[in-house]
């Protein structure tokens, strides 16, 4: 944080030299185009790198970030991915001595309450990829 | 068919994917001050359907030939090439013009070259704007490539999609000139810094052109700032990219740094990261 920042937050200000967004905004749209993804291609790929690590943990969809970063026209795919716990279905963990679960669609023993929405949405996720897959930038628990 | 002297000649590309940034202004320069410095050089106008590095060098009214009629041996080179007058060691060679029947391949464009080079220390290909075949017949000719930009958005995109195409047809080095900096606006953080233009691209840099009235009364006059001296802050920035290009090392200095008024200096001391 600089000073002027400082004074900024101070006063309740919130100016940013244009300098710093043209530098923010065009390293995002380089970074787009050196990868050559549409952001609509980029949005499916994030998708699905979802559901596949949904299927084997249990992350916090609100916390997710998938973005592509740039230095030194060097693209790489960043994904932060912040894990709530593990799903214990797919691959099944035989010391827990639960029942084998064929497939991914056994719902959690353990959900606790409150996070019925998210889990019913990771479920369908995880369960068919062809269904529609519900907005997972703004997952919106009942 | 590519003809080697004793000292190969530098084939320099000039481009800068988008349009207005300054490239046939570059060229023009350059090649008035490489030519003073004693290289003899060579400057094609690679974009033939608009042309104007003639006019920017004051030559519009002497072409007769173009390299089309070289190619096709209705013409000698030598008939082609249009000499300075202040500076014999310079000369213009335009790839075509407007209404040619037949656009130029890529071959055609190396074997012009490759001509050039014969008789040259320098040659200077003005690409034109644009990604599209007028910039791949130029590139494929060239050996290395100076990417012209500003430090605003649009231009640097561009700039970074020509860098990307250069790198795949293994033009190399490619060098950057940051054209139309605004020292004051610069200072005051509401124009891209050059570090952030040189970070993004990651190019080195071999030159800074800050924007100088003078360049349009040159362009008016059709006689390049480097013509006569050294007068103006865009003149000399453009001396030392061709001093640099012939090996000489000329420190680069940041104008936003180097002419900081009051207001600037306060502002970048309010600027400093506290924490």
């Amino acid at each position: 944080m600089s000073l002027l920042d400082f004074i900024n937050r101070l006063l309740g200000r919130q100016a940013q030299p244009s300098a710093s967004t043209a530098r923010e905004r065009l390293q995002l749209v380089l970074a787009h185009d050196r990868s050559d993804l549409n952001p609509e291609l980029l949005d499916q790929m994030r998708r699905e790198i979802l559901e596949v690590v949904q299927r084997y943990v249990e992350i916090d969809l609100e916390g997710c970030d998938v973005s592509l970063e740039t230095e030194d026209r060097v693209t790489a795919l960043l994904a932060n991915l912040p894990i709530k716990g593990a799903r214990r279905l797919d691959p099944p963990s035989p010391a827990d001595g639960e029942p084998m679960a064929p497939t991914s669609s056994a719902p959690p023993q353990d959900d606790p309450p409150g996070r019925e929405g998210t889990l019913s949405q990771l479920r369908e996720i995880a369960n068919s990829s062809s269904a529609p897959i519900p907005a997972w930038v703004h997952p919106d628990p009942e | 068919m590519d003809a080697v002297t004793s000292a190969p000649a530098r084939i320099i590309l000039i481009c800068s994917g988008k349009g207005g940034v300054g490239k046939t202004t570059l060229t023009a320069n350059l090649g008035i001050a490489l030519a003073r410095l004693g290289s003899r050089t060579a400057v094609l106008d690679a974009d033939f359907g608009l042309r104007n590095l003639d006019l920017l060098l004051g030559l519009e009214n002497r072409i007769v030939y173009t390299a089309q009629e070289v190619l096709a041996g209705t013409c000698r080179l030598e008939q082609a090439l249009v000499k300075h007058k202040q500076e014999p060691n310079l000369s213009l060679l335009p790839a075509g013009n407007p209404r040619m029947l037949e656009w130029l391949t890529p071959e055609d464009m190396k074997r012009i070259v490759a001509l050039l080079a014969e008789r040259s220390d320098f040659v200077l290909i003005d690409c034109p704007a644009g990604i599209e075949d007028g910039f791949k017949n130029a590139a494929a000719a060239a050996q290395e490539a100076i990417v012209i930009t500003t430090p605003e958005v649009s231009a640097v995109r561009d700039a970074d999609r020509v860098i990307g195409l250069l790198n795949i047809q293994g033009v190399q080095p490619v060098q950057l000139v940051l054209n139309r900096v605004r020292p004051r606006m610069m200072a005051n953080q509401e124009m891209l810094a050059v570090s952030d233009v040189t970070d993004i691209l990651a190019l080195p840099l071999l030159g800074l052109v800050v924007e100088d009235e003078q360049v349009i009364v040159s362009t008016n006059r059709g006689e390049p700032l480097t013509l006569n001296g050294t007068g103006s802050p865009a003149a000399k920035a453009y001396l030392n990219v061709a001093r640099r290009l012939q090996g000489e090392s000329v420190p680069l200095i940041d104008p936003s740094k180097e002419r900081e008024g009051l207001r600037a200096k306060i502002k970048r001391i309010i600027s400093t990261k506290i924490f």
